[in-house]
């Protein structure tokens, strides 16, 4: 029997965002392996040339084209050239204009220096892998699209593309598009949002500053707060005292390991009062992953990180 | 091993630059208010601080100008600054971009058209690199000031720290590139926007963008083509600020896999554009030890009476070193990557760092000299 799949899966498109350094890349893979394991045909989208998923999955590339991970899942980096390319291709059905277009320096030169046009288009091929009826070539359904989206450097610029074209644009086929656009990501039966945080200070501001700036100036659905990182509290409050003290008896190597207990008490106790914070500070529910400790984050970890975002 | 204070001797600008949540804020206060007890007259660009950090030194939010932080908090931090002071700023991109429009449009009219264009208003935040650019103008323009003795660059929380690099090129490439030609020609773009003659082409990138697209592209392109002289200029001589002897990059990382390969790659960019690279700093790093081995057995129970909580310092010492290997691993990776002994590791601390007294912890390690003073640092730790 299959489980229930819950509330996010069951979305059509996943946007995994988050300022960097928070572990988005993994979230969105291993939101991709659960989401695979429960049978679903799945995308994980990466955008830019990260080639995270490649290296993740020791494959030699995941470019533009839909490379199958494992079964029931699949991988795409998004490449905006890639992405201008196919929109033009599908706007202009006449293979004259296309090829006029494309040799054509000022179109090249036009599509380069417009600002926010990349990111536009990014979204663009984002929504055509969530169509039933996909319109690239060859395109297969997917039950779901799990978007590893571009760190969010400053504010919710990436996803405000689409509303900011609409505007400037206001008639033509862009505006339209952009407008189409919009409607997607902030459809919220389809489409829903996962920030990831950090159980540390300023990730959770961020956090917090994000969900407000997504919600209310996009209008996109925050569903999760996956906090990322956390420490098991392996050490009860009143055995802080009793580590400290064993501290200024210990010596070499137990006192290293006194040293190292001590250190993951306060800071599990520093992550606690940071996740109440974030749950304080924020609308959407937090579920937390635990910190891995291992040098390198393998197939079997992922797993394991998504049964608990499941 | 060398300390930042070595690292920085007879340097007047410190760029730290690293990619996203390796803690370079952080880092950069932390230099500026160490190289400020060291007696200099220091100012730190910050671009998004902590909101605690900037509370507890009396930053307001914003205002692109310096402030001087409170000379009495470096008293109460117990901390001496022989006459040194330490000033902080928190960058304002947008109202950068809009002063440079100032600076460099040619007449009012020109300036206004700009700054009234709705694809500058909407979309300049997003101009390929303008926030890296923003940063690189106001360190430049505050340089050109010659008022600190040591500029210190937090850069922005950009996804590569490669597109810090690459800005200001991308930036003049746009202002005085081919597109604006493109549009200026006599025979350009905006011409066929406004009417005058029509070819294919126009009719087809209509058919595919919208004509109010095209019109306002075309003015915004317009505008700012009466600038580009002033851009090259001024972009040119934030270039040679970047080469110059008396810049040096420090490299910001964490010790995990991802953060230390992109800070090996922005290395060897740094070398490839001939800029000047200074050392690299290794933040959140677990120390276990040079010959770590495990306790002896019972050792732990003995000195905790606890035969459970025993086993579980155990435990959480596997754990750790498991971590601390890796992070050794890493750091011995990209020392030997960068060819360099200018390695600067930062302990995990226990606590995220929220005051001077938290900078001035992290300073021990930063400031740190010689190899033993380190050890016993991190044995300390």
């Amino acid at each position: 029997m299959i489980a229930p799949v819950p509330e996010l899966f069951d979305k059509r498109l996943v946007i995994v965002t988050g300022k960097g350094g928070v572990g988005k890349s993994t979230v969105a893979l291993a939101m991709g392996l659960a989401a695979a394991q429960r049978g679903k045909r799945t995308i994980v989208c990466e955008v830019a040339s990260q080639e995270q998923l490649s290296r993740r999955f020791h494959r030699a590339e995941v470019g533009y084209h839909e490379v199958e991970l494992e079964e029931n899942l699949w991988a795409i980096s998004i490449d905006p050239d890639e992405s201008m390319r196919e929109y033009v291709l599908l706007q202009l059905k006449v293979r004259a204009m296309r090829d006029l277009l494309f040799r054509s320096r000022v179109f090249n030169y036009l599509t380069a220096a417009t600002p926010g046009l990349r990111e536009l288009v990014t979204i663009g091929k984002i929504w055509e892998l969530t169509l039933d009826d996909r319109k690239a070539k060859r395109g297969q359904k997917y039950d779901l699209v799990i978007v590893d989206a571009p760190a969010t450097g400053h504010g919710v610029g990436f996803l405000q593309t689409p509303r900011t074209f609409a505007n400037v644009a206001r008639v033509g086929p862009i505006a339209n598009q952009a407008e189409t656009l919009h409607r997607f990501i902030t459809n919220h039966k389809r489409t829903g949002v996962a920030i990831v945080s950090l159980p540390e200070e300023m990730p959770v501001n961020e956090t917090a500053t994000l969900e407000r700036e997504l919600t209310s100036t996009v209008g996109v659905a925050v569903d999760r707060i996956l906090c990322n990182g956390v420490y098991p509290e392996r050490f009860a409050a009143e055995e802080e005292p009793v580590l400290a003290g064993a501290l200024e008896r210990a010596e070499g190597a137990a006192r290293l390991a006194v040293r190292a207990a001590l250190g993951e008490r306060r800071r599990a106790t520093a992550q606690r009062e940071q996740l109440a914070r974030l749950a304080a500070m924020t609308e959407a529910p937090v579920t937390t992953l635990p910190f891995i400790f291992a040098p390198e984050l393998e197939r079997e970890h992922l797993l394991r990180l998504g049964e608990e975002i499941l | 091993m060398a300390s930042v204070a070595d690292l920085l001797e007879g340097k007047k600008v410190c760029i730290c630059a690293g990619s996203g949540g390796v803690g370079k804020t952080t880092t950069s206060a932390a230099i500026a208010a160490g190289m400020a007890a060291r007696g200099l007259r220091v100012a730190v660009l910050t671009i998004d601080p902590a909101k605690r950090l900037a509370d507890s030194l009396g930053l307001p939010e914003l205002g692109n100008t310096e402030r001087r932080v409170d000379p009495e908090l470096f008293k109460e931090a117990g901390v001496e600054t022989n006459g040194g002071e330490l000033w902080a700023m928190m960058l304002d991109s947008k109202a950068t971009f809009d002063e440079v429009v100032r600076k460099h449009a040619p007449d009012e009219e020109t300036r206004d058209r700009i700054l009234s264009n709705r694809i500058y208003q909407q979309l300049s935040a997003a101009l390929a690199g303008s926030q890296e650019y923003m940063a690189m103008e106001k360190l430049f323009e505050i340089w050109a000031e010659d008022r600190y003795d040591l500029l210190v660059l937090d850069t922005p929380p950009s996804r590569n720290a490669l597109d810090f690099l690459e800005a200001p090129k991308r930036l003049t490439q746009f202002i005085e590139g081919k597109a604006l030609q493109v549009f200026m020609a006599p025979t350009g773009l905006a011409a066929r926007v406004a009417g005058r003659g029509a070819s294919v082409m126009f009719s087809v990138l209509k058919r595919i963008t919208g004509v109010d697209l095209l019109s306002d592209l075309a003015e915004f392109f317009q505008a700012f083509s009466g600038m580009v002289g002033g851009f090259r200029e001024r972009a040119r001589r934030v270039n040679e600020l970047l080469g110059d002897d008396q810049t040096t990059f420090l490299v910001v990382c964490g010790p995990q896999g991802e953060p230390i390969e992109e800070a090996v790659y922005f290395h060897r960019k740094l070398v490839e554009a001939r800029l000047p690279f200074g050392g690299v700093i290794v933040n959140k790093v677990r120390y276990a030890g040079e010959a770590a081995g495990d306790p002896e057995p019972g050792e732990l129970e003995r000195l905790l009476g606890d035969a459970g909580l025993a086993a579980r310092v155990e435990e959480s010492f596997r754990d750790f070193r498991v971590m601390a290997e890796r992070d050794a691993r890493n750091i011995e990776h990209l020392a030997a990557q960068m060819r360099t002994r200018a390695v600067i590791q930062v302990p995990y601390l226990d606590s995220d760092v929220h005051d001077l007294d938290g900078l001035m912890e992290i300073n021990r390690y930063l400031f740190a000299t010689g190899a033993e003073e380190r050890e016993e640092l991190a044995a300390s730790a």
